[in-house]
């Protein structure tokens, strides 16, 4: 630590953080998890219910029951959320418990690009039953 | 974690949330980190929804052998968990969403709305399995 070369500071402090602030995006991220977990607070009442009164249902109940309009809607707004804030969850808890920021960067995008996948797949799957 | 300053300058930042200086007993910590804990958690057992949407518009027989696996003894401790943990991270989520709001920093407040999430997630874990238990009845 102690023998890293410093380089002497020449510029003035506004000189030094000039373009390293925010440019009024710092807190885009926070915003979007708190919009998107205050949209699933009522999809999950209703996915929770929903599901708890299907147990036992046959096949073409089930199926019935997605290609509803109304609930093929509802399921493609909660998989698009619930994947949306989970990735961003995912992606706070790895920035604050990785230290190489190569190791950090690639386990963000491996999270993000599994959430992509698992997310397209399930409203592929709601589409085909739906459509 | 090692950054740097503006100026060029190295300096050692501590981590946060930091795992190692807090009691995590304390009703206050230990639901801030089963927060995060029921969120990841969560998002793996996002996989289960994603597999029994794919049988379902599979077919018949793929949609068979996900009920079999969800009716089975494993399957319903899995869903038995994902219940707990969807309710403790939504009464958790809306608890965040007080904080944010502005509202409840008090000590006695946050002891009692942290009971709060404990006995609501308990509660509405039941009261969820009931109707799971009546439906299929």
């Amino acid at each position: 630590m102690s023998d890293t070369p410093t380089r002497v500071p020449l510029q003035s402090p506004l000189g030094r953080v000039r373009g390293l602030g925010s440019a009024k995006q710092g807190s885009h991220h926070w915003w979007i998890q708190r919009v998107s977990s205050v949209a699933l607070l009522p999809l999950m009442l209703w996915f929770i219910l929903s599901v708890a009164t299907m147990g036992g249902k046959e096949y073409a109940e089930v199926v019935a029951w997605i290609a509803h309009p109304l609930n093929a809607t509802l399921l493609l707004l909660s998989i698009g959320l619930a994947f949306q804030h989970a990735a961003s969850g995912m992606q706070v808890v790895i920035e604050d418990y990785t230290r190489s920021e190569m190791v950090r960067m690639a386990v963000i995008l491996a999270v993000k690009a599994a959430c992509a996948l698992f997310g397209v797949l399930a409203a592929v799957a709601v589409l085909k039953i739906a459509i | 974690m090692v950054g740097r300053r503006t100026d060029g300058t190295p300096v050692r930042r501590p981590l946060s949330p930091h795992l190692q200086v807090y009691d995590m007993m304390q009703i206050t910590s230990g639901l801030s980190i089963a927060n995060r804990a029921t969120g990841i958690a969560w998002t793996v057992g996002l996989l289960f929804l994603v597999w029994w949407l794919v049988a379902a518009a599979a077919g018949p027989r793929a949609f068979a052998t996900a009920q079999w696996f969800f009716s089975s003894f494993l399957g319903i401790l899995i869903l038995f968990g994902m219940t707990a943990v969807a309710w403790f991270h939504t009464l958790g989520g809306v608890r965040h969403l007080m904080w944010d709001a502005g509202y409840g920093y008090d000590l006695p407040t946050t002891y009692r709305t942290g009971r709060a999430v404990l006995i609501g997630t308990a509660v509405l874990t039941v009261l969820t399995w009931f109707i799971v238990i009546i439906a299929w009845g």
